[in-house]
């Protein structure tokens, strides 16, 4: 029973880590959100010149900020020293990235942004993001991914690096990300990397988000080491079965290999 | 428990359930010696040979059935490759004939001809007569022959020479071998110039962005040639006391190949704000995580680099555009016995 | 055809006699014929990777039909849009066109890569069989040295290969085999600028050296290699396990004609399927993706194929050791992970029969039967402890997927994994050993026998235990 629960938790694990790849390649994309950008200042005014939806937004992003961020971040978004920066002046662009895609708020100060789940439905992002945007700074960019060119894309890609997953990231996301530069991606100002490049790469990175994948199933198009799993879990495994399969003829002759000499060696 | 039993008369009897249980037991007792003494019956047989002839009456009938299907997906991989040679289709049709032909192959080999053991004798080897005799045979042909120890340290030598000579035309391979790894288009005065041949503007370098750039006029492939340019706060630079100069308005540049095994450095651990993160900034290889310090002139932090990361020194000229002020201070790449370190 | 006038047709005996007057070959086809195969599923290991070496033969010629190996830069204009106009080396350019140009060409390029995968890991199950069941013993050990040297060889033969294309992945890989090169005590910077015609990335010719060697060189190398090795078997007959009428005297099994053709034809078309099907079904290396290979260009998740991967963990592992002498570097931090590591393991496998001799079975007599891996508890467990410092080398090389997949810190990993090089190998030694003994007790098979416990109620309430 030992032996078998064994053989089953191996064969378990394999299938576990071939569900794994499958599921990192079907990592479905979420939603595009429109390119309609959330209400949030264009000017770097304060929140009094808004109109009133507007201050009404700001006000309740406010009161979210307050429940959610200001432990780290400060009552009034000043930044807590040895906790948190200072969030005024980063604008809704940062705000939007990091909340929508999760990197914020985090469980505690030492732990890396990493992308998750956003821990907010929309429409609460929409408010914190016009509560920390009301403080000036970049508002939300607007992509356009059909101006760009593929090419470019490709080429000013390979330049920079390459981040976790980008089968989720929408082209806003993807500009967003240019210019705040999260964790370890270097961060492109507008003399690096233009509007007009900034399109390419967003159009780049939505044409490998629906990968034209010539060759069969994409392994999540990570590289060598899904392959290699592949190999090993797939093809070496069914050729064990094939060589099980006729390398075992004559019914009489299983089992039949002896401990007639009993010459275990203690 | 059992509430199956039956009472009779305050004592217990067993019931139907208690009988089938003990009947179970002793079948999985009774499986369990057998699987154990299974092993040993066979052993008193002194001749394993055997043969069993007669095909297996469905075998002949399947395999007819399964040349035509070969054939069948066979020409369909022939009509898919003229008409629509997509890979997918190409992969299933001939996969699927060379699946057929398998198992066409096995049922023939194991259900239609002779099924058969035999026993074959295994060829002794060793023959020690025969040996003697060889060796016998070699010490005659030395007959006669008085220096031999003489001759053949001799012969050795000259083999020695013979093979040296064969082997030295592989340095034709190779250009002069300093010079190559040494060099790099860096002098005092280059301008850096972006991909596509632009000087870079200062001011176009902002904190917490990374840059490429390259030597302008040099070929881009040169290993030499890329560097990476940030800016940093000036007040946290903690630059050796030589290269005070290196790093104008904090702008510093180091060169793009990582010191352990020439990959592009092309990660940049910029923390979010000096009170978050507990590492200043650092140059991380994506190879195998070499960790650059771009503050105190490209230490290694971690990682398995074995040497600092060559800076550049900067200045901003009369336009604003970053050129370089000497050459980088040290050897580009990885190491190697010749690199002066 | 037959010389006598008058005799009947005959469809068998006739070819026959007509080869044998000519070449004398009936005896040698009588010896083919009646050659015995020992019938276990565990001898197959070999042919498996064997077959895998003729289907890379195969696709590997209808490759070097349409590649270039060039890296002339040329502009491209084929049939992969998000790269047309952009500056790239001919062969990659050709690998390109290969992939979506050429009829079947991509079903041939996924082919040929899937095989290679699997003709390493065929080599490498065939090897653990090797060694848990004492086939490298006396008189095989000198095939056993022509088994290792083929696995080094197909490493680097698949190294070669997946280089070829210059796409960005490849050519991260050149990178650092240049630096590993240039590693070498003395010689390294000589020779590595030697072999790639300068410093890297090299001068055009290296292209066309690795293109000779991957095509030609190292395939002749290996073919000749894979020759002697059957041939060498065929002289001692196959090795077998213990069992009724099989001593070490004789050899009992199924004789070539017409069992085993049949049945060794039959893995021959199976292995052709699974890779055929996975050539056309599953996506492997999609250069197209990774671009063209720069200098400058580098990007995470660069990964070897996977019989590299010890390669690559052990140079993520090693601590930024490099030895200077007098202003040399007289070792370069990349030798210890790139030449010691794998050069270490590579002579305790060469070493593993005189070894085995001397200490750990201490037996110099010749074996034709061979053990159960609980036979000899030593010998297992030892191996054992050697696969799983492999294994636990292997395992760091992917830190960075591990890191960006699941979130552990990178740094913290490495220091993981550094203990667990020592711990591991430990605690497979001792389990090893224990499991051999127990087995060894028991007599039981490892995965198939009961070894649980029937409980029964007895007459007096309480239980009893079989």
């Amino acid at each position: 029973m030992r032996r078998r629960l064994t053989a089953l938790a191996a064969v378990l694990c394999g299938g576990l880590a071939l569900l794994q790849l499958a599921a990192a390649q079907g990592n479905s994309q979420r939603p595009t959100t429109t390119a309609a950008a959330a209400p949030s200042a264009s000017s770097p005014a304060g929140a009094t010149t808004a109109t009133g939806a507007q201050s009404a937004l700001v006000a309740r992003g406010h009161a979210l900020f307050v429940s959610s961020c200001a432990s780290c971040h400060g009552m009034s978004a000043q930044g807590i020293r040895g906790r948190a920066p200072s969030l005024h002046g980063v604008g809704a662009m940062a705000a939007d990235f990091y909340l929508q895609t999760g990197r914020m708020p985090l469980p505690s100060p030492r732990v890396q942004p990493l992308r998750t789940k956003p821990a907010f439905p929309p429409r609460q992002i929409d408010a914190l993001v016009a509560y920390v945007g009301s403080f000036g700074g970049p508002p939300i960019p607007v992509v356009h991914p059909s101006r760009g060119s593929l090419a470019d894309g490709q080429r000013l890609f390979g330049l920079g690096a390459i981040v976790p997953s980008l089968n989720r990231a929408t082209p806003r996301q993807v500009a967003q990300a240019i210019r705040i530069g999260p964790y370890v991606m270097p961060r492109f100002g507008a003399g690096e990397l233009s509007e007009g490049q900034v399109d390419s790469l967003a159009r780049y990175v939505q044409s490998i988000q629906h990968p034209d994948n010539r060759g069969g199933w994409g392994l999540g198009r990570i590289g060598p080491i899904p392959e290699g799993m592949v190999a090993w879990l797939l093809a070496a495994a069914s050729l064990l079965l094939i060589a099980r399969l006729i390398g075992e003829r004559m019914p009489d002759q299983r089992d039949e290999r002896a401990e007639r000499t009993g010459a275990a060696h203690e | 428990m059992s509430s199956s039993d039956e009472r009779d008369g305050g004592e217990r009897r067993p019931g139907f359930a208690r009988r089938a249980w003990q009947a179970l037991v002793v079948i999985v007792l009774w499986r369990v010696a057998g699987l154990r003494r299974g092993r040993e019956r066979s052993q008193e047989l002194e001749d394993p040979s055997r043969r069993r002839t007669g095909a297996a009456p469905w075998a002949e009938r399947l395999l007819l059935g399964l040349f035509g299907l070969i054939a069948l997906a066979a020409g369909s991989f022939v009509a898919l490759f003229v008409l629509d040679p997509n890979t997918q289709l190409l992969g299933l049709a001939l996969g699927a004939a060379l699946a057929l032909v398998a198992a066409a192959l096995v049922i023939a080999g194991r259900w239609l001809v002779p099924q058969e053991t035999e026993v074959e004798d295994r060829p002794r080897l060793a023959d020690e007569h025969e040996v003697e005799q060889v060796v016998q045979q070699g010490r005659a042909g030395l007959d006669g022959i008085t220096r031999r120890r003489l001759l053949a340290g001799a012969a050795g030598a000259a083999g020695l020479g013979v093979t040296a000579a064969v082997a030295i035309p592989v340095v034709a391979l190779g250009p002069g071998i300093e010079d190559q790894l040494q060099r790099t288009p860096w002098h005092a005065g280059r301008a850096l110039v972006d991909e596509r041949g632009k000087p870079i503007l200062a001011d176009a370098v902002t904190e917490g962005s990374f840059l490429t750039a390259f030597a302008q006029g040099a070929d881009r492939e040169n290993l030499g040639s890329p560097v990476v340019v940030v800016r940093v706060d000036p007040t946290t630079l903690r630059l050796p006391g030589e290269r005070s100069g290196w790093a104008p308005q904090g702008i510093v540049a180091y060169s793009k190949i990582c010191t352990h095994a020439a990959c592009a450095i092309s990660l940049y651990r910029s923390p979010l704000s000096p009170t978050t993160q507990s590492r200043g900034p650092a140059l991380v290889c994506p190879c195998h995580y070499s960790t650059f310090d771009v503050l105190d002139g490209g230490g290694v932090e971690f990682g398995p680099a074995g040497r600092p990361l060559p800076q550049l020194p900067l200045r901003i000229d009369a336009a604003g555009a970053l050129r370089a002020g000497g050459p980088l201070s040290g050897p580009v790449g990885p190491s190697w016995f010749e690199d002066k370190s | 055809m037959s010389a006598r006038a008058g005799s009947r047709r005959d469809r068998v005996a006739d070819p026959v006699r007509f080869v044998d007057e000519r070449l004398g070959a009936a005896r040698a086809l009588r010896f083919l014929m009646s050659y015995v195969f020992p019938d276990h599923w565990s001898f197959l290991l070999g042919e498996i990777a064997l077959y895998s070496f003729v289907v890379l033969i195969a696709s590997g010629t209808f490759l070097a039909l349409f590649f270039d190996a060039s890296s002339t830069q040329i502009v491209y204009h084929g049939g992969y849009g998000p790269l047309q106009g952009a500056s790239m080396s001919a062969a990659y350019a050709s690998s390109l066109h290969i992939s979506f140009d050429v009829s079947g060409g991509l079903l041939a390029r996924q082919l040929h890569h899937w095989a290679a995968l699997v003709f390493v890991a065929a080599i490498t199950l065939h090897l653990l069989r090797i060694v848990f069941t004492g086939a490298f013993r006396k008189p095989r050990d000198v095939n056993y040295f022509v088994g290792v040297t083929l696995l080094a060889l197909a490493i680097l033969e698949g190294f070669a290969g997946y280089s070829l294309p210059d796409d960005l992945l490849s050519g991260m890989g050149l990178a650092i085999a240049w630096a590993v090169a240039m590693s070498l005590p003395f010689v390294g910077g000589a020779l590595a600028t030697a072999l790639w015609g300068g410093r890297f990335p090299g001068s055009g010719v290296f292209e066309s050296r690795l293109y000779i060697a991957h095509v030609f060189v190292i395939p002749a190398i290996l073919a000749t290699l894979m020759a002697i090795h059957l041939a060498i078997i065929m002289i001692q007959r196959h090795s077998q396990f213990r069992g009724p009428g099989r001593r070490e005297d004789n050899v009992v099994g199924t004789p070539l004609w017409p069992g085993y053709a049949l049945r060794s034809l039959g893995l021959l078309a199976a292995v052709a399927a699974v890779l055929v099907l996975m050539g056309g079904l599953i996506q492997i290396n999609p250069v197209w993706l990774w671009g063209a290979y720069h200098p400058y260009v580098g990007t995470n998740g660069a990964q070897p194929d996977w019989y590299l991967g010890w390669l690559i963990g052990a140079l993520r592992l090693m601590p930024n050791l490099e030895i200077h002498v007098f202003g040399h570097t007289i070792v370069p931090n990349p030798f210890f992970g790139g030449v010691l590591f794998p050069g270490l393991v590579f002579a305790l496998l060469y070493a593993l029969p005189w070894l085995d001799r001397r200490f750990i079975s201490r037996d110099y007599r010749r074996h034709d039967l061979l053990e159960r891996p609980r036979e000899n508890p030593l010998r297992t467990a030892l191996a054992a402890a050697l696969l799983a410092m492999v294994a636990v080398v292997f395992a760091a090389g992917s830190v960075d997927r591990l890191f960006f997949q699941f979130g552990f810190g990178y740094e913290g990993a490495i220091w993981f994994f550094r203990g667990a090089f020592f711990v591991v190998p430990a605690i497979a030694y001792v389990l090893t050993k224990r499991i051999c003994l127990e087995l060894a007790r028991e007599r039981a098979h490892p995965l198939r026998a009961w070894d649980g416990q029937v409980v029964v109620r007895n007459e007096r309430g309480g239980f009893d235990a079989y």
